[in-house]
């Protein structure tokens, strides 16, 4: 891990226990992050996503998820913290968003006392301090009305300002890496670009590293700089963002890409789509994930584990086929 | 069979299934398949989509121009080739407003569709789009009949519904609906076929018929019936979920099909092909769609016309490729500005709106827009605009782009 | 095949061939939710347990006449009172010396009965008035719960008490007045469920398609309100047991010389200075059937809620 990565994943796996036999959300997934950087983690349901997220917090479940790998955020191993430095270290070092408000709002507390209530824990400080600080962040979310607000209930705000609220209280510990869970996938498009934008510029004045996960390419477009594609539990793509959506390596990506309904050339025509359903966790078939759906495998795809290769300057894939296949002119737009 | 062979995945593994909707009990079915095997890969756009039974395919195709009826099938067109199929006349619906203890007066009610009035022409798909608040659920569900309008009236091919002409039984086999929770939609207690094939034993179909037409439904939606008719909701992922809800749509043999933000709640991989089946289908069976979404971009891929909704108001209609195009109202601008840009060289830099959409209890006076729109003036506040036409089968309800309106940057009268 | 089925004849419809079934792929046993409540079932130790002891406690009092018991009714005063473990009486006798082994098991022929059927008869009077207001919903729903909540407002033993005093003694008034104790509880549950299962879509879309209110009912709400009332109603199999018992103890069930759980308990009291094992019997008899009941529900709950 290099001096200004701030978050390195190795190999990282989830198995997740409980079921007839245990299942593999995640398999072998390495990231890494630099402060002031965002990467999108891009893929539909059941890819790993959210389950990556949340071993990064340590939020999964003790005893049903087992988590491998080298999970290291801001020089501290993750998976070794004790229980006690594991409540500095959330909060302190690494916070998280949320698609629905609710779930980190509690309904019973006024949002002001939420916000000081952390900064009181982690900081030390009075509840005076808090309260000014939970006003800071209020106007720095650009909550109109920031003193009055910090009175409301959550059921009182609408869902542009809870999801602000809930941003402001993850910031409130001065984070170093906030993790966003789809935090604007409940959102009508107006609310979603300004939240979208905030976002941007958060980032940028407070020096933070992002994660965001989505399965909206245009969102991924809009807020990342790498974008990690991630299917059946692995990434098969990363790369800078114009890197990926201009010239996709991996069939998943190009797929994924093609079929969005803003690109259709003209109305009526029928979409290019990827054949079949996301995958079975419980019932992986043998060889890569995608094969099955994927109008380029050939009898090797199905033999082993497609291997991480470099298709471009920090751009890979996680393909056999990636270096040979004709890139699809996906031009932007 | 190669055109039968579409139906079943291409490879002898297992095409695996998305792990929601999992159901409890019995990991295996004593077999290594999985529950809810994946319906079609789809055959490369070049193909004909369903190559065998190419009799079928003409005369479905003959069914293409919605005016004329090829082949001796009977036709229900009876208002004619002109008559647009749908038309809805001042809808209004309010929900609740009461008066509150306390002394504070009546609360306002929710105006949740306020003087909407559109057509719809056979063979067409209207899109209608808007944010939350908008009423376009509301919309839905007053074309529908599923909740009664206070005011209003809607025709069905020229005849009023409700009254004799046109009962609400014999509307209903006419519209249909889908919904936008696949598996909320579904009876969990009934198999797909039975829950395709209960609207036609409704209407008298025997149960043999029905189950009979229901497969040959279900074989459409793209999906096996052999693997798929004994299913039930919890063996089925989102998409195979929602074409069964399009099957069931169609049991009836509508002419019209509202789908109500259909696709969703669907993964985008899984979207485009329920769009691409939607599309084939309308041109199979002839149909007509209402397209309800707040994604502008589905609408813009599925409809020919776009009808843009706020806070109860159509604030604009029109051609979709005008009016997605070139759009004349504010909010209309302000929605298209709000999509991504899927260009990363072209990333929006500012938010063409601010704050959320207000909420339909007692709106804002004059336009209801006039409190975020950046060209608003006085006059706005002051008086409501009505949807004029400010181009060929194009209104909108703006005083800035309706000429002679007070609006000061409006232009003159021509 | 025709593209346009014309609704008004039942033409006999060819469907064009359909591709079979893969190779190895057919279902393996039954997979409807019911099936599903059963597998889970089997896989729940107490709730098997309980199951057992419940079907022994039954089958008992079925073939009771044909187990080789001696004869409940013939007493013997030379032989009252035995202790449990006596040459002649396997489980001791009673106050007048007939057999408390053949006194339980027939005796759990009257109390199963008088536990049982009140929650049967309540099932189907609750359910019915229940999934009927839910499903109207509006005044009609309001006006019949109001009613039905006065009655569930008195405590179940002072309404059990209250109306068999007034019904008079008897097996069939007990059984009588316990339904009525039941069926506003079981009412109440109806009407929860109905109500929401109401307003999900499944059943907008069933309205959609111009079904009749009786049809939705049967073909949809049915199906999916009858599972969690069923479950609560064997909860209360228990108390309608312990209310049963406590009738015939207070003399308001069954009449002497039956032998019935409660009403054993009742002329045993004397006796517990005496034979204080022998007196507590049919307590025993009446805790086990009790908890067996309720562990029955209890996991069938359990195997119900897992989707």
């Amino acid at each position: 891990m290099s001096a200004d990565e701030i978050v390195g994943v190795e190999g990282l796996t989830v198995d997740f226990l409980g079921g007839a036999k245990p299942v593999r959300a995640v398999a072998g997934v390495d990231l890494t992050l630099r402060a002031g950087e965002t990467l999108a983690l891009l893929g539909e349901s059941g890819s790993g996503k959210s389950v990556t997220l949340r071993a990064l917090m340590r939020l999964l479940p003790e005893r049903r998820a087992i988590i491998g790998g080298r999970l290291r955020v801001n020089g501290q191993d993750v998976r070794a913290l004790p229980d006690r430095d594991l409540s500095a270290y959330r909060g302190r070092t690494i916070a998280m968003i949320f698609q629905e408000p609710g779930l980190a709002l509690d309904p019973v507390y006024r949002l002001g006392d939420q916000i000081a209530e952390a900064v009181m824990r982690h900081d030390g400080v009075s509840r005076q301090a808090g309260r000014a600080r939970a006003l800071e962040l209020f106007e720095r979310v650009r909550i109109p009305s920031a003193a009055q607000r910090l009175d409301n209930y959550a059921h009182e705000m609408s869902g542009g300002m809870r999801q602000r609220a809930m941003i402001a209280l993850a910031l409130a510990c001065r984070p170093k890496v906030l993790l966003a869970d789809e935090p604007t996938t409940a959102l009508d498009a107006t609310v979603q670009i300004q939240v979208l934008l905030l976002l941007r510029e958060l980032q940028r004045e407070l020096g933070l590293a992002v994660i965001f996960v989505t399965h909206d390419v245009g969102v991924a477009i809009e807020i990342a700089d790498r974008i990690a594609v991630m299917y059946a539990g692995r990434i098969v793509e990363t790369g800078g963002c114009r890197d990926v959506i201009r010239a996709p390596a991996h069939p998943y990506t190009a797929g994924l890409l093609a079929s969005r309904t803003g690109r259709a050339s003209s109305m009526g025509a029928r979409l290019p789509v990827i054949p079949g359903a996301p995958p079975d966790m419980e019932n992986l078939p043998p060889g890569c994930a995608f094969a099955p759906r994927c109008k380029h495998a050939q009898s090797l795809c199905e033999r082993g584990d497609p291997p991480d290769v470099a298709v471009g300057p920090a751009h890979r894939a996680r393909c056999f086929l990636a270096p040979s296949l004709p890139s699809p002119a996906c031009g932007g737009g | 069979m190669d055109g039968l062979g579409e139906r079943a995945p291409a490879r002898s593994s297992p095409s695996p299934l998305v792990g929601e909707g999992r159901g409890g009990g019995s990991g295996g079915d004593g077999t290594n398949m999985p529950r809810g095997t994946t319906p079609t890969p789809d055959p490369s756009p070049a193909e004909p989509r369903y190559s065998e039974g190419s009799a079928t395919q003409q005369s479905d195709r003959s069914r293409q121009q919605p005016t004329s009826v090829g082949g001796g099938e009977k036709t229900r067109d009876h208002g004619g080739p002109a008559q647009p199929l749908l038309s809805v006349r001042s809808l209004i619906k309010h929900f609740g407003g009461r008066r509150s203890f306390g002394g504070r007066g009546i609360r306002g009610a929710v105006h949740a569709v306020d003087d909407v009035s559109f057509d719809v022409a056979e063979g067409q798909t209207l899109g209608i789009v808007g944010e939350s608040g908008c009423g376009k659920s509301t919309l839905a569900r007053l074309i529908m009949q599923i909740i009664p309008a206070d005011t209003g009236e809607i025709l069905f091919d020229g005849e009023a519904v409700g009254t004799h002409a046109l009962d609400l039984v014999a509307y209903r086999r006419e519209v249909q609906m889908v919904f936008q929770d696949s598996y909320a939609s579904l009876n969990p207690r009934l198999t797909v076929e039975e829950t395709v094939a209960f609207g036609p034993r409704v209407h008298g179909l025997s149960r043999r018929a029905a189950i009979a037409r229901a497969h040959d439904l279900i074989f459409r939606v793209g999906l096996a019936p052999a693997r798929f008719a004994d299913r039930y909701p919890h063996e089925l992922s989102g998409g195979q979920r929602q074409r069964v809800n399009i099957a069931r749509a169609l049991a009836l043999q509508p002419r019209l099909v509202i789908l109500d933000e259909a696709v969703s709640a669907l993964d985008k991989s899984v979207e485009a092909q329920v769009l691409n089946l939607l599309i084939d289908l309308k041109s199979e069976f002839g149909l007509t769609y209402v397209f309800i979404s707040h994604d502008l971009n589905v609408v813009r891929f599925m409809s020919d016309r776009v009808l843009v909704m706020y806070l109860g108001k159509v604030v604009e209609i029109g051609p979709s490729e005008v009016l997605l195009g070139a759009p004349r109202h504010p909010y209309t601008m302000a929605l298209l500005a709000s999509m991504p840009s899927m260009d990363p060289d072209r990333r929006i830099t500012e938010p063409p709106l601010f704050g959320d959409p207000p909420s339909p209890i007692d709106p804002p006076s004059g336009c209801r827009f006039h409190t975020r729109c950046k060209f608003a003036a006085p006059v706005c506040a002051a008086t409501e605009p009505v949807l004029a036409e400010i181009a060929p089968a194009h209104r909108a309800a703006c005083l800035l782009a309706t000429p002679g309106s007070g609006h000061p940057q409006a232009g003159p009268i021509a | 095949m025709a593209a346009v089925i014309d609704l008004a004849r039942d033409a006999p419809i060819v469907p064009p061939p359909y591709p079979p079934p893969q190779a190895g792929e057919g279902r393996v046993g039954a997979r409807g939710y019911w099936a599903g409540v059963g597998r889970r079932l089997l896989r729940d130790p107490v709730a098997l347990a309980a199951a057992l002891v419940i079907i022994v406690i039954v089958f008992a009092a079925i073939l009771a006449p044909w187990l080789g018991l001696a004869d409940p009714y013939r007493g013997s005063m030379l032989r009252r009172l035995r202790p449990i473990s006596d040459a002649v009486y396997r489980l001791g006798s009673d106050e007048l010396g007939r057999d408390m082994l053949s006194r339980l098991v027939y005796g759990g022929r009257l109390s199963l009965l008088m536990g049982v059927l009140p929650v049967v008869f309540a099932f189907f009077a609750g359910s019915a008035i229940g999934v009927l207001a839910g499903f109207v919903g509006g005044r009609v729903n309001t006006a019949t719960m109001r009613t039905v909540d006065v009655f569930y407002a008195f405590p179940s033993v002072l309404l059990a008490i209250a109306l068999s005093g007034a019904l008079g003694a008897g097996i069939f008034n007990a059984i009588v007045s316990l339904t009525i104790v039941f069926t506003p509880q079981i009412a109440r549950i109806a009407e929860s469920v109905t109500t929401q299962i109401r307003t999900r879509d499944y059943v907008e879309a069933a309205r959609i398609s111009g079904a009749g209110p009786l049809a939705i009912i049967r073909v949809h709400v049915l199906g999916n309100v009858l599972g969690p009332i069923f479950v609560y109603a064997t909860s209360l199999i228990s108390v309608s047991m312990i209310l049963a018992s406590g009738l015939s103890f207070l003399g308001l069930g069954s009449k002497p010389p039956e032998p019935e759980w409660g009403l054993m308990l009742n002329t045993l009291r004397t006796a517990i200075y005496v034979q204080p094992l022998v007196a507590a019997l049919p307590g025993a008899m009446i805790f086990i059937t009790s908890i067996a009941f309720n562990l029955l529900s209890d996991g069938l709950r359990s195997a119900m809620e897992v989707k």
